[in-house]
């Protein structure tokens, strides 16, 4: 099973709760804004805690009872919608952040060639359109060594063009390195043509 | 217009006093804006006026209360004195001291801005990257804080240069450990035919705060940081 997530949180007003099993490349969490999907994300990613709940990512318990892993004991490899690069490094260095120890997993070349980045690397991310911010963060998530992606409206801010661009390198990065995907969009076209399973939040 | 020998012992000491009040009181300095910007506990307001304490208190009084913490006979004067044969009493560590003491609110909340302006965010996405709170804190927030540290570092360093009520009646006026620029303008401007020594060290005042000035801003410039120190 790639995702198992039973979880609940009270968020002022907001009740955000979400139950589901899912075995597929990609899952799907649609539904509109504000439905809290980008809460059960970062509860996933360990970075806003559950009131109540389970999660389990490809037979791995990161919270429940008794567990609850720190962030970075999770390996997720979150790519925020905002893309979030640190301001302060240039590209490269963004990549490379989370590479730390080298235990195998993907290198920086097969990264660059993948997301189309020799030609950014050194660059700070504030000269960085939109498109390109977020190709950067998914190649610094994918260099991170994770077990699985986290990837909240990878698109939202990109046109139509570019938009398409993102979403096949996404769907080469699905078939190529067979990472479980937690994909979040209000975008029912993205969701179809990108997951074998869709998990529908209500508000 | 030429210094003279005593000008220049003057303005050595001044630059001891503050560079070292001020280096020393840095860590301090950043580790109480931390907990203030970042921290909640019990007794967070308290400890933020205590911290401010010396911006709004007359200087004489601040010195006055250093006097009976660090005499001799004081609580920590006499701690330091028993274990250690150490003295602050009529010295420069004791002109430092003041300094320090007079510059940490400034440097506090200039660094505690720039620590509050972090996106709490980038933390997050480093610890997600695999970053333990401990990188993500000396590899995220401090080198983004970086402005406010150097705005309170110059702060400081200007606030410690001119710095003479609470040193005067801490340490009193001892040419050669506790006779910075201030206080040697003020001696001066008791002597008859002091004028002299008074214009020229006014000068080299001048020069030094405007020098700390744009040497700051230069830095943050060049470092391509948004935050002004000017």
């Amino acid at each position: 099973m790639s995702f198992e997530v039973d979880v609940a949180k009270r968020l002022g007003e907001a009740e955000i709760a979400v139950s589901f099993r899912s075995d597929a490349g990609v899952t799907a969490l649609f539904g509109p804004s504000g439905s809290g999907k980008t809460s059960i994300l970062n509860m996933i990613a360990g970075l806003l805690m559950p009131d109540r709940g389970r999660i389990v990512v490809g037979g791995e318990t990161l919270f429940d009872q008794n567990v609850n892993l720190a962030p970075e004991a999770r390996h997720a490899g979150y790519v925020f919608q905002d893309a979030r690069l640190f301001p302060h490094l240039r590209v490269r260095a963004n990549l490379l952040y989370g590479a730390g120890g080298g235990a195998g997993g993907i290198l920086l070349d097969e990264v660059v060639d993948l997301l189309g980045l020799a030609p950014l690397l050194g660059r700070w991310p504030r000269t960085l359109s939109g498109g390109e911010a977020q190709r950067v963060a998914i190649g610094r998530a994918l260099l991170s060594n994770p077990r699985f992606l986290l990837m909240d409206e990878p698109l939202a801010s990109l046109d139509r063009a570019r938009a398409d661009e993102i979403l096949a390198m996404i769907e080469r990065v699905r078939d190529a390195l067979k990472l479980p995907i937690l994909y979040v969009s209000h975008n029912r076209a993205e969701v179809d043509r990108l997951a074998a399973q869709v998990v529908a939040i209500h508000r | 217009m030429t210094l003279t020998p005593d000008d220049w012992e003057v303005i050595g000491l001044s630059l001891k006093v503050a560079v070292v009040g001020v280096v020393l009181t840095l860590p301090i300095a950043f580790g109480l804006a931390y907990a203030l910007a970042r921290g909640r506990f019990p007794g967070r307001i308290l400890l933020d006026a205590v911290v401010h304490l010396p911006l709004v208190l007359p200087p004489v009084v601040t010195g006055w209360i250093l006097l009976i913490l660090f005499g001799r006979n004081g609580p920590i004067g006499g701690w330091l004195d028993r274990l250690f044969g150490v003295t602050l009493m009529f010295r420069w560590t004791g002109a430092a001291l003041a300094a320090a003491v007079m510059a940490l609110p400034l440097m506090v909340r200039a660094i505690r801005l720039s620590i509050e302006a972090v996106d709490r965010r980038l933390e997050g996405a480093a610890r997600s990257l695999g970053a333990s709170p401990w990188r993500a804190f000396r590899t995220v927030t401090l080198p983004l804080s970086l402005p406010g540290v150097w705005a309170g570092l110059v702060l400081g360093f200007a606030r410690s240069l001119g710095e003479f009520g609470a040193t005067i009646s801490f340490v009193s006026n001892i040419p050669g450990q506790t006779r910075t620029l201030p206080i040697a303008i003020y001696t001066a401007l008791q002597l008859p035919d002091g004028d002299s020594i008074v214009v020229r060290l006014a000068l080299v005042s001048v020069a030094l705060s405007l020098g700390a000035l744009i040497a700051s801003e230069w830095l943050v410039r060049r470092q391509g940081g948004r935050a002004h120190v000017l």
